[in-house]
């Protein structure tokens, strides 16, 4: 871990002093690289997938985390709800002990624990069960949690269709008879059906056309506001990502390079890869097409992390002491902070 | 082969051709009112109603629009690749003023791979895994050029250099999944480039790719447009991608023409009702999103697209049932080209179209 050494991060200025939600603290998760002989297994080394990582969540706000493929954004989303268990550090939901709670697997207490954090899947075609009709898929998490009795769950689930914006009457339908859209607010209601404080999105409208993005963006918007949910919101869309966020963290390969405000982080990034993200994304206007900060190559793969700083290898700006020493996480500024060596 | 390379860089580094020569150009490619059907025959489905734009030399042409909207069946159509069920079912696709629907599989074989090439939006998908990129690439080059393999192969070190492999030589002997995915395109760009093309059909070729890759990939067409001059279909359903890579814009909706112009007319001044409405409704990147004291934060514009599409297909205008400015007429009427400015046609009986009966 002498690798990782992480310069604690220092809270925003606009950030009030309230508790926060949810912190994450020294996040690692790794899987062992096995060679497998004829009569054992001899690990050889390990993928960090998520490595060292730290942020907190406020109360109604909007932390997303960006990056591309492999930079660990949707385990690093998942350790939080010990879908895959972390292999190390501290998760707290507001006085909770994430971690330790869901190693002593007392059934009440997880079942408490996940109602306040729920999760919103990526492919609403793969995420619901197509032999189950609506009313089922919403009554399902009523039933596990008990929160109402079964005579009113014909009402709850009315509600919660209502609330996301579909009418009641479809809830004797089955999946395959909505479009794309309607199933995530399907997904988005079944998350709501237990009331969490805590909506975790994996890439909530990657997998939706265009027109419907913008419906479902603005419904996580008004639910948001309604319900006062905290999201922790997890995309490579940086444009969907600009719409809804108050803070952005940005991952590459399992490490997190910034993380700050979003217009700050937009109009100011300190990081060469923010910065390169941000350049590659083609704006919808070929009047202000602006000239690209480009990187070559490619992201290296996890098994061989490169040395020192993980993006030296890509980098515009690498200096010798990139490759050699790991530049810590720091916040000139108290608000916004990233981990370069020769910042922008 | 070094000169190439070096030509590749001059090219890149000379001054960007004013968007106004490519107009002049001659036509390469025409698509009049094409027709696409799919069984029952005695109800066809029209996927593709009365689709017609043309492409020039040198041009991209960049068709955007969301799932189901026809954009890659009326581009299919162009190399004769309709999958099997689907049928033309009227109209004509003239390319270099031949007729494509009229060729017979023959001698759509001379023309496909050659004049006419494609990048598919899965790169992994269509290359064969079973040869390495250097035999499968050397194999069309012997098909249609009769080049010995030692030439072909030489050649296709060449393409690869190109596209921008680094390491060209060894990478031939490589299999597709040694490659990573944004090398898997180059490779299969290169590929649409052996035999000097006309037109590269290319279908959503950034799709499947990360966004620092998409960029690359985007910059080296633009790069490769510039050097090689041939024309390109960009289907893509990304308005972002579009802006950026395209020429011209034909916009589609639900299998209908929805506008066509040249890009920066019709992002500045969008005239159809769906394009207004889908570029309103797209998160910008470059858009500071307003959030109040209470935290109220700014909503994304959906006028338009607010219902979900229901509505059966051949009717009238097929964007009505969601469109806020429609009348009764437009579902029942089918809007025929209105040209609005020079260059710039738009389906809409709300922007002086015309109107047919419809089928429906």
């Amino acid at each position: 871990m002498a690798e990782t050494a992480i310069a604690p991060v220092p809270e925003p200025r606009q950030r009030t002093s309230r508790k926060p939600l949810l912190s994450v603290d020294g996040l690692v998760k790794s899987y062992p690289l096995n060679r497998r002989g004829l009569f054992r297994q001899k690990v050889t080394g390990e993928i960090r997938a998520v490595n060292d990582i730290s942020f907190s969540l406020d109360e109604g706000e909007t932390l997303s985390i960006v990056g591309e493929s492999g930079c660990g954004k949707t385990t690093a989303a998942r350790s939080i709800l010990h879908l895959v268990p972390p292999s190390s550090g501290t998760i707290r939901l507001g006085d909770t002990d994430v971690c330790a709670t869901f190693s002593r697997d007392r059934r009440p207490e997880v079942l408490a624990l996940r109602r306040q954090m729920q999760y919103v899947f990526q492919d609403p075609y793969l995420s619901l069960n197509p032999r189950w009709s609506v009313r089922q898929i919403l009554s399902e998490p009523l039933r596990v949690h008990g929160l109402v009795p079964p005579a009113q769950w014909d009402g709850a689930v009315e509600a919660l269709l209502e609330r996301v914006g579909l009418p009641a009457e479809h809830a004797d339908r089955y999946p395959h008879e909505f479009s794309g859209g309607q199933r995530q607010r399907i997904g988005i209601a079944r998350a709501l059906a237990v009331e969490p404080r805590l909506l975790i999105c994996d890439e909530p409208v990657s997998s939706l056309d265009v027109s419907v993005r913008a419906q479902i963006l603005n419904l996580l918007a008004e639910l948001q506001e309604e319900l006062k949910l905290s999201y922790l919101y997890i995309s490579h869309d940086l444009s969907s990502v600009r719409f809804l966020s108050n803070r952005i963290a940005v991952m590459y390969l399992g490490n997190l390079v910034e993380i700050g405000e979003v217009d700050e982080i937009f109009a100011r990034p300190g990081h060469h890869y923010t910065a390169a993200l941000i350049s590659a994304i083609p704006v919808p206007d070929p009047a202000r097409q602006k000239p690209r900060d480009a990187i070559s190559g490619e992201i290296p793969s996890v098994v061989k992390r490169p040395s020192g700083c993980v993006f030296h290898t890509r980098c515009p700006a690498a200096l010798p002491i990139c490759s050699r020493q790991v530049p810590p996480l720091a916040a000139p500024d108290g608000a916004h902070a990233f981990a370069c060596h020769n910042p922008r | 082969m070094m000169s190439l390379a070096a030509e590749t860089q001059a090219a890149a580094a000379l001054p960007r051709q004013p968007e106004a020569a490519a107009s002049q150009a001659p036509v390469l490619v025409s698509v009049e009112n094409l027709h696409i059907q799919f069984p029952p025959w005695n109800a066809p489905i029209r996927v593709v109603e009365d689709v017609s734009y043309q492409v020039r030399a040198g041009e991209t042409m960049g068709i955007v629009g969301e799932s189901g909207s026809g954009k890659t069946l009326s581009s299919l159509a162009i190399l004769n690749l309709l999958p099997p069920p689907a049928r033309i079912a009227g109209g004509r696709i003239l390319f270099e003023g031949e007729d494509i629907a009229a060729k017979s599989q023959r001698e759509m074989q001379k023309l496909r791979g050659r004049r006419l090439t494609m990048i598919f939006q899965n790169p992994g998908y269509s290359l064969n895994p079973l040869l390495t990129v250097g035999a499968q690439l050397a194999e069309i080059l012997k098909v249609h050029e009769k080049l010995p393999r030692a030439a072909a192969l030489q050649r296709v070190e060449e393409l690869f250099r190109l596209v921008g492999i680094t390491d060209p030589g060894p990478r031939l002997s490589q299999y597709p999944h040694e490659m990573s995915g944004g090398m898997k395109q180059r490779v299969c760009i290169a590929r649409a480039l052996l035999c000097n093309p006309a037109l590269v059909l290319a279908d959503e070729p950034t799709t499947a790719l990360d966004v620092t890759i998409q960029a690359q990939i985007l910059d080296l067409l633009e790069e490769l447009k510039q050097r090689l001059g041939m024309s390109m279909i960009f289907v893509t359903h990304d308005m972002g991608v579009v802006a950026r890579i395209a020429d011209r814009i034909t916009v589609m909706y639900a299998g209908q023409v929805c506008e066509t112009g040249d890009k920066h007319a019709v992002f500045a001044r969008p005239s159809h009702p769906y394009t207004q409405a889908l570029l309103a409704s797209t998160p910008r990147i470059d858009k500071r999103y307003a959030v109040d004291a209470e935290g109220r934060r700014e909503r994304l514009p959906t006028v338009g697209l607010a219902a979900t599409p229901g509505q059966p297909l051949g009717g009238g205008c097929r964007f009505a049932g969601r469109c806020p400015e429609a009348a009764p007429d437009c579902t029942r009427l089918v809007p025929q080209a209105a040209a609005i400015e020079p260059g710039r046609v738009v389906h809409c009986l709300k922007r002086g179209s015309a109107g047919v009966p419809g089928h429906g």
